[in-house]
């Protein structure tokens, strides 16, 4: 016998030593981030870069394959005892001698997660993690000249680039409202002085915001250069329009960070994704009826939001639990009761 | 179905205030639901693994007598925290909120021999929607007894203190048995049922793991301790099957619950829905302790007016429904575990041999329980 099937077996003897549980359930308890687990990490250390963002390192489970410059990771933060998701580009080096990895976060307004990671997470606690993901990275073949032009949070995917990989000429234009507010501002200071970076920093609170039409004056080679672009929709729009322009869109690399406006309205048009149905739906009856009513096979149970027989993944949109009027955004692994909610916009219900 | 209403002073726009304002008391709980409890059922489900853990380590040296009786209790314990705090109460939804896929009431499993899927539709959704009503919700007598005096006597029930000693001792397969509908089920016919061989089919692969587990591997790991292992796990679940028959017959069976007709829940308004869910259930006074190895279900009023809550918060809230019997002038149905357990123990007794026809039973409602 070989020995991945004698190590199965040894498995499978485990696991009926451990039944219902898996034998893994037991192990989360000494060795949470240990090969073979459910990939987590554990944050070691919390360091404020302004006053309303701080770089987060964590240290991966041994599952981690390790990023490309400039890709992000998923974590999931239990806030206030709920597990949400969200999406951070890694800001450190891919060589970091320690394994560490870091990303930066800027709290947002009423962002329930950035705040939680800027304000008030522990060292010590464990995350939930993906392997990092993403296409705006660095070319195998290194460009000679180089343009990274960012606003606000969206210099992080950058600075993770910038850390990484050295090139001979390398200008960079970032925008953020007052000098205090620019992330990383000493490093990247520091990099100027040792003439690794030429930095133009725009302060949008006193110079407005950037018109694209400026880059002539401000990075009169623009044009010879590969660019990363990564910043607000605005920014990047006109980015994109002004390169497509002088055509030569495919020298303009750029991230959109992922929008999350949700605005949760009255009703909406429903999609039932595995049957490929789609209805309108009034913001008052039970996704349930409405799916029953359009003829899709739907779980059902007590129908008063009791018995939890008819809960089904949500894959997008947003509802509202017609007993409390709460409201529930799709994210992934996000399961709701279709007979107490009732869109609350468009949405997906996976039936 | 006693012949006097408990309800009848109450009119119907009393009724529908009492709704709003249990619904009220929901909201405000599900409002304030956070981190602190969420590390209360990590802290549980963790304490209990570790607990499990031990005692069958310790059990592997069972030829010593002290090692057999530390790690029996150990394990019996761990065992009614699996299937009281933590299994019952996940696989309720009550912890759903969390997002977290592996305390979730549809990943959830427990050591227990009814598959968690059947166990939810039996008791979630049937028994929490009908709760006590006659010929609806099958946990009145569980199929085997007469708990009521408006049901018909037949001699069979001469028998029933004796079946529900043999139920207590084996409850899990009780519970599975009864999550089958075995009884309406074995006819020739309805044998045959595909989706009924497909519910047999995964009892008898859960009883199969649970046995394996219990009576052949564990027993087999501790070598020359095999029969004092195999005696103390026999032992352990014997003792948490008879703690959570007990528990059980305490929430619905002690003497002042209210049963219903099945015609009394025709066009049920929210206030009606959580009336029958006051006077069909019962409490267990106690300690902190007691609460929590009856899984919280010593709160059983609470828990049948707010299944999804979590299990931790019901102590608090029933300081607030209580106030609301009193202020609606009902009667609150408690009692410390021995005064409850020999209530229903009593009326299992006492209901097994006939009774005079109570007063106002019409020969057509008797026809309807019959056929019930």
């Amino acid at each position: 016998m070989t020995s991945a099937a004698l190590r199965s077996r040894a498995w499978k003897l485990l696991e009926m030593v451990t039944t219902p549980l898996l034998p893994s359930d037991y192990l989360d308890l000494v060795s949470p981030l240990r090969a073979g687990a459910d990939l987590r990490g554990r944050i070691e250390a919390v360091h404020p870069e302004t006053s309303d963002a701080a770089t987060i390192v964590i240290r991966p489970g041994r599952g981690w394959r390790g990023h490309t410059a400039g890709q992000y990771v998923r974590i999931g933060v239990d806030v206030d005892g709920v597990r949400l998701w969200r999406a951070y580009s890694v800001t450190s080096p891919t060589n970091r001698q320690d394994g560490r990895v870091t990303i930066t976060v800027k709290a947002i307004p009423d962002g329930k997660v950035s705040n939680h990671l800027v304000r008030r997470a522990k060292p010590g606690t464990l995350i939930q993690l993906d392997q990092a993901t993403g296409d705006f990275v660095l070319p195998e073949a290194k460009p000679a000249k180089v343009l990274y032009l960012t606003a606000g949070s969206g210099i992080t995917p950058v600075m993770g680039m910038l850390r990484d990989t050295e090139f001979n000429d390398v200008v960079m234009v970032h925008c953020a409202p007052q000098p205090q507010d620019v992330i990383f501002r000493n490093e990247l200071h520091d990099l100027v002085a040792d003439k690794k970076l030429q930095l133009t920093e725009v302060h949008t609170a006193t110079d407005g915001m950037l018109d694209i039409a400026r880059l002539d004056e401000l990075v009169p080679d623009w044009a010879e250069r590969e660019t990363w672009a990564c910043g607000p929709a605005g920014l990047l729009d006109a980015a994109e329009e002004h390169w497509s322009e002088y055509g030569m869109p495919e020298r303009l690399h750029v991230e959109r960070f992922r929008p999350s406006i949700v605005v949760a309205g009255d009703g909406g048009e429903v999609t039932f994704s595995v049957t490929g149905k789609t209805v309108d739906a009034d913001g008052a009856t039970p996704l349930l009826d409405v799916g029953e009513e359009a003829g899709v096979l739907m779980p059902s149970g007590c129908r008063m939001g009791i018995c939890f027989g008819c809960v089904t993944p949500l894959k997008a949109g947003v509802v509202r639990d017609l007993r409390t009027g709460e409201i529930t955004e799709a994210e992934p692994g996000v399961l709701i009761q279709t007979c107490v909610s009732a869109a609350a916009g468009p949405c997906d219900i996976e039936r | 179905m006693t012949a006097i209403d408990p309800t009848a002073h109450l009119t119907a726009e009393q009724i529908e205030e009492l709704g709003r304002e249990l619904d009220a008391i929901r909201d405000e709980v599900i409002a304030g639901r956070g981190e602190k409890d969420a590390a209360y059922i990590r802290k549980v489900i963790s304490a209990q693994r570790k607990l499990e853990l031990v005692s069958r380590g310790v059990l592997l040296f069972s030829f010593f007598p002290p090692a057999w009786l530390v790690g029996t209790a150990g394990l019996s314990v761990a065992k009614i925290m699996d299937n009281m705090e933590i299994g019952h109460n996940v696989l309720h939804g009550q912890w759903d909120w969390m997002r977290d896929p592996k305390i979730h009431s549809t990943t959830w499993d427990w050591d227990h021999v009814s598959p968690a899927d059947q166990w939810k539709h039996s008791h979630n959704e049937l028994h929490h929607t009908y709760t006590n009503v006659l010929g609806k919700d099958n946990d009145l007598g569980y199929g085997i007894m007469r708990v009521d005096e408006d049901q018909k006597w037949h001699p069979f029930h001469l028998g029933q203190p004796l079946w529900n000693f043999i139920n207590a001792c084996f409850f899990e397969y009780g519970i599975a048995a009864y999550d089958l509908e075995l009884g309406k089920n074995l006819n020739k016919r309805r044998r045959k049922d595909p989706e009924f061989r497909a519910r047999a089919k995964a009892v008898g692969r859960k009883i199969r793991k649970q046995v394996l587990k219990d009576y052949v591997i564990h027993p087999l790991l501790s070598g020359p301790s095999f029969l004092p292992t195999l005696a103390a796990t026999f032992t352990a679940n014997l003792v948490r099957n008879v703690w959570t028959h007990s528990v059980i017959m305490c929430g619905h069976f002690p003497e002042g619950v209210q049963v219903f007709e099945r015609r009394s829940i025709k066009g049920e308004t929210r206030g009606q829905w959580y009336l029958r869910q006051m006077m069909g259930s019962a409490n267990i006074s106690g300690s902190k302790a007691m609460h929590f190895m009856t899984g919280n279900l010593s709160h059983q009023i609470e828990h049948h007016l707010f299944p999804d809550l979590p299990s931790n918060r019901y102590a608090e809230v029933a300081v607030k429904v209580r106030a609301l019997f009193d202020k609606y002038e009902l009667e609150y149905v408690t009692g410390p575990l021995p005064k409850q357990v020999f209530s229903a123990w009593r009326k299992v007794f006492r209901l097994s041999l006939p009774n005079k026809k109570p007063k106002g039973t019409t020969p057509a409602r008797e026809q309807e329980l019959v056929a019930a």
